[in-house]
């Protein structure tokens, strides 16, 4: 026994040890990919990220070369703070406050102290730097931005976050990523994919030697290039048209269903996203949450239609076969549908058909026509999904499947829409309901859903599903459901009248002072009531002014809605926006500078401090002049860079 | 000094001397191939760490003919002066110390430094082989047996205190020496025991533990009645269980105050790590993790000298010395790994044979003291790097980089092969 005892341990300690080598060698293959995982260093190559162009090939978004400036703390030596806190034009403080972060984080790895330095100020550094060993700095491909419009449709683009990295394993700490619109939305295009050099690399981090003679390599592919359906002259243009709005203006060409503009105001330049303050500034135009600049009022926001909806209700009566292009109906400024509820109007001739029911836009006209629909039927709850399915046809309701990331369904209600939310006893009719034949009540809608509802009529009966864009890499190569025809329930033949009237709205009715020469326009405008809450009681301000278009008439090249927040009349400024904005796309030039002078020179900011000044307030007053110096339209825009 | 015994023809034992040159030679490959170096230069570049152990491997060898070349006497009958000085140079640390890396465990000689607790270990080994071998001493009476105790405990308690825990760890070796004499099992029995009921309080707590004891106790109780009224045993006395009862409490409610007090923050997360009660792959088991994921990546053959990734990226921390191990289950996989673990079996076994051959009690008890020594390192330093054990920093014999270490091993070895080649003649 004694003779045994320190055998029996070595033979059970050896047998145990190699059992333990055998199960950690042979078996444990997550051992073997976590020792490729720490000992192989992948490096990626940055391909440049794809430009973007307009339709007609301006270069609207290219990249520049930036700088961080980084430190290493660990190869930091003594240094006068002073001097290179005027080099990098910074605060003491705030440079011993990144040098400390950076410390935390690593001392041996690189920490960023200045991020995305442009050229110009990189410049001075460049030589001076050497002085300071620890700090150097390191080359980074940013955006450049050739326009200062559009910062809506182009987006803006980020470092990614850890969230992002989780998902997606693409991505690395430090890759940037398109974090809204086209940058957002086409990000895979945009990106490229990126080149990866592979090195071993000891426990710092640090590389050895190339891994495996350079296998597993890849070169980088740059990213592809965009060209969109956006027309910059046409975005610049309108854009000015709109300092001092809110609003949203969606132009889309009828035969291709191809966005010519998309703009929101209030706008910013996206330049700002860029460069040493873009924190602050993303930042500012998040929070700004009373002007909301970063909120697409082309695509996100959701307003009653008003008047516009209106030759959609006369289309359902000529389908349906309850009206007759040459039915009169009779107004006595405003239409009684029972008991002491009256739908106003304003005055005019009357009887009326059709064409001058459009023309002067007339709510009694609309209300009988809307009434004999949904009443044609066994009962409202039948005529008014019948009348739903028509109004949905035109892509409204829902969303429209383009191809930008944000976006709202709006709202066309049917018979499970009333009985759920408004009316749940079910005992509702065409009369209770009939603010939806003047575009009010229950039916909401976004600008792009008008504007595409503009160019179904136009098409006399179909649209293409709107889209942003043209060509990728030079190749027409987009989502073959941009190419589909998109019927409505209308039979072409229902058309002609209905743009007649829209016809006569230009030359003679509600929008005759907008009149181009030359340009055969069909429109409707609209004027929007619209509610807000302040402190709790809902609060009447003044009107939208809204306008849809479509023209020429005979062979439409553009369709437009312009949405203006509070602009009363569909006439008094949406309207002579639109008429603008067609001008300037058809002809490329403006004939009626008086026209453009005014929409300059008029100010609605007033209108949007009454509901945050406390005070009671009138609303739908005459249009305001702009404070100062006469304001004109700037052409040489184009020659920034 | 020369060989001086009569017809005494030194028959040296080949196979140990075989298994020390494939250890030494592969440890020094893989130091080699571990060191933490920027660029490779000559492997005899005394500023790189394995141009050092190149030079302390010929160093070992010129000490290795000396050892064979004196006379076999020489190591019994001077074992006591060398204890002492072995003791002297242990306890000179306190004043004439360097220190390196915390623990003040080396002497300074210019560039380079030893560490005396190295060569410790063969003057206690030729001590204990010594004091036992005595025709009049035996380790199982109590005297004795105290003062063979306490030759192996003083150098252990001075160098506890440098610090350097592990190396005190290594004098539980002298146990199998002292148990081939006669020292009964339970020496044993009872350590593991204690250790067993400390660390089963540091997991499950103290109330549970003394359960355990109690259930454990009245088992054994019960037993020993059964055995008594069939006559095979003594009447077991009640209160001498109720004694082991009241000393298993006892150190089952000591555990924790020692835990949190006696030992430090550091050690105490080592334990931790190896219970599975903390997780950090970041911290404290950063080494641990490593050193297994360099192992475990190596598989059959490994990757080859030179081309372990974690290896060569030095991410096992002190790979080139207590790691050591880690290196070659990378680089030379299993076939390597488990080369090296069957040497260190056939190492111990043949010590363990050799040492049985001995006519003279003094060799056959320093045979031992070498056995089990080698073992406890082994056990130990293998233990750890396969992430068995708690981290303690003792080297891996003959492969581990450091002058000191090899010297020490090589000595305690060769004294062993110089008295075995002459143990046909060797008498008192």
């Amino acid at each position: 026994m004694k003779k045994l005892l320190l055998f029996f341990f070595v033979s059970l300690t050896g047998v145990i040890f190699l059992a333990r080598l055998i199960h950690l060698q042979i078996f444990s293959d997550e051992l073997k990919l976590k020792s490729e995982l720490n000992a192989v260093k992948t490096v990626f190559d940055y391909p440049e990220r794809g430009f973007i162009y307009d339709r007609n090939g301006k270069l609207m978004v290219a990249n520049q070369t930036a700088y961080d400036v980084m430190v290493v703390p660990r190869e930091v030596k003594e240094f006068d703070t002073l001097e290179l806190c005027r080099l990098l034009q910074m605060d003491k403080k705030d440079l011993e406050r990144q040098i400390e972060k950076a410390k935390n984080w690593s001392w041996r790895k690189p920490s960023v102290v200045i991020p995305q330095l442009t050229q110009l100020e990189y410049a001075p550094l460049q030589e001076k730097l050497r002085k300071f060993p620890g700090f150097y700095t390191q080359r980074r491909s940013l955006r450049k931005y050739l326009v200062d419009h559009s910062a809506n449709v182009l987006g803006y683009i980020r470092e990614v976050n850890q969230s992002i990295i989780d998902k997606d394993n693409s991505y690395e700490m430090g890759d940037l990523i398109g974090k809204s619109g086209i940058e957002n939305q086409y990000e895979k295009e945009l990106r490229g994919k990126k080149g990866v050099k592979r090195f071993l690399r000891d426990n710092f981090g640090r590389p050895i030697k190339s891994y495996e003679n350079g296998m597993y390599d890849t070169i980088p592919q740059a990213g592809a290039n965009l060209t969109i359906t956006l027309d910059s002259r046409l975005q610049e243009y309108g854009q000015q048209l709109m300092q001092n709005k809110r609003g949203g203006i969606v132009a889309i060409e009828p035969k291709t269903g191809e966005i010519l503009s998309l703009i929101s105001a209030p706008f910013y330049d996206p330049s700002i996203t860029m460069g040493r303050e873009r924190s602050k500034n993303i930042n500012a135009l998040i929070r700004d949450s009373i002007t909301r600049p970063t909120y697409d009022r082309g695509l996100q926001a959701e307003y009653s239609p008003g008047s516009p909806f209106k030759v959609i209700n006369a289309l359902i009566g000529l389908q349906e076969g309850v009206v007759d292009p040459d039915d009169r109906f009779y107004c006595a400024h405003g239409y009684n549908y029972g008991g002491r509820k009256k739908l106003g109007c304003h005055s005019h001739a009357s009887p009326l058909a059709m064409e001058r029911g459009i023309a002067e836009s007339c709510n009694s006209y609309f209300a009988q026509v809307y009434r004999r629909i949904i009443e044609s039927h066994e009962n409202s709850h039948v005529g008014m999904d019948v009348w739903s399915n028509h109004v949905k046809s035109f892509g409204l309701g829902n969303f429209l499947g383009y191809d930008l990331p944000v976006g709202r369904k709006g709202l066309i209600p049917d018979s499970d829409y009333y009985n759920t939310y408004v009316y749940p006893s079910g005992n509702w009719y065409a009369t209770t309901t009939i603010s939806n034949s003047i575009g009010q009540g229950e039916v909401i809608a976004t600008p792009i859903q008008l504007a595409n509802m503009t160019a179904a009529i136009a098409n006399r009966g179909y649209f293409y599903t709107p889209h942003i864009v043209k060509e990728i890499d030079g190749k027409a190569t987009i989502d073959p459901k941009y190419r589909q025809k998109r019927q409505t329930t209308i039979d072409p033949k229902y058309f002609e009248p209905v743009i007649e009237g829209m016809n006569q709205v230009y030359k003679t009715g509600t929008a005759a002072s907008v009149q181009i020469p030359g340009i055969e326009v069909c429109g409707k405008t609209g004027t929007a009531e619209n509610f807000m809450k302040i402190d709790g009681k809902t609060t009447q301000l003044t009107d939208h002014s809204v306008f849809v278009a479509f023209a020429p008439k005979d062979d439409p090249q553009i369709a437009i809605a312009v949405f203006i927040e509070n602009g009363y009349w569909g006439s008094r400024y949406a309207a002579k926006i639109a008429s603008l904005m067609i001008e300037k796309h058809l002809k490329g030039e403006i004939t009626r500078t008086d026209l453009e002078q005014w929409v300059l020179n008029h100010t609605l900011e007033h209108e949007y401090e009454k509901p945050y000044s406390g005070e009671p307030f009138q609303i739908n007053g005459p249009p305001v002049p702009l404070e100062g110096p006469e304001v004109y339209i700037n052409n040489d825009k184009s020659l920034i860079n | 000094m020369i060989d001086s015994a009569l017809g005494d023809k030194p028959k040296f034992d080949v196979t140990i001397i075989f298994i020390y040159l494939a250890l030494v030679l592969i440890g020094w490959m893989s130091i080699y191939s571990a060191a933490p170096v920027e660029q490779y230069t000559s492997i005899l570049d005394f500023n790189q760490v394995y141009g050092k152990q190149f030079y302390f491997i010929s160093l070992a060898v010129l000490l290795i003919i000396i050892i064979l070349a004196i006379d076999v006497k020489f190591y019994e009958r001077f074992a006591g002066v060398i204890y002492v000085v072995s003791i002297l140079s242990l306890l000179g640390l306190f004043v004439f110390g360097k220190e390196i890396s915390g623990a003040r465990s080396w002497y300074g000689l210019g560039s380079m430094s030893l560490q005396p607790s190295e060569f410790a270990k063969f003057a206690t080994a030729l001590a204990l082989a010594k004091y036992l071998s005595q025709l009049d001493v035996s380790i199982k009476d109590i005297r004795h047996f105290l003062v063979a105790s306490l030759i192996v405990v003083l150098p252990a308690i001075i160098i506890v205190p440098q610090p350097d825990p592990g190396s005190a760890l290594v004098y539980a070796a002298f146990f199998f020496a002292m148990h081939r004499e006669g020292l009964s099992v339970w020496f044993l029995m009872l350590g593991l025991i204690g250790l067993a009921i400390f660390l089963g309080t540091v997991i499950i707590g103290p109330g549970w533990i003394i359960m355990l004891c109690a259930i454990a106790l009245i088992i054994g109780f019960t037993l020993s009645r059964k055995r008594y009224k069939k006559r095979l045993a003594k009447k077991p006395k009640i209160w001498v269980y109720a004694i082991y009862l009241l000393a298993c409490s006892g150190l089952a409610l000591a555990v924790n105050p020692i835990y949190e007090n006696v030992f430090s923050e550091r050690h105490r997360n080592r334990i931790d790590i190896v219970l599975g009660r903390v997780e950090d792959s970041q911290g404290i088991q950063y080494n641990i993790i490593q050193s297994e994921i360099a192992i475990g990546s190596g598989g059959w053959i490994g990757k080859g000298l030179r081309k372990g990734t974690q290896t060569q990226g030095g991410f096992v921390p002190e790979q080139h010395t207590d790691f050591i191990f880690s290196a070659i289950g990378e680089e030379f996989g299993l076939l390597g790994a488990g080369s090296v673990v069957v040497l260190f079996m056939v190492l111990i076994y043949r010590l363990i044979i050799m040492a049985e051959r001995q006519r003279n009690q003094f060799a056959r008890i320093y045979g031992y003291c070498v056995a089990g020594i080698f073992f406890i390192h082994f056990f130990v330093n293998v233990g750890m790097v396969l992430g068995l054990l708690p981290t303690v920093g003792i080297p891996l014999p003959f492969m581990s980089y450091g002058g000191s270490g090899l010297w020490g091993f090589t000595i305690l070895l060769f004294i062993f092969v110089k008295l075995d080649a002459h143990r046909m003649s060797y008498q008192h």
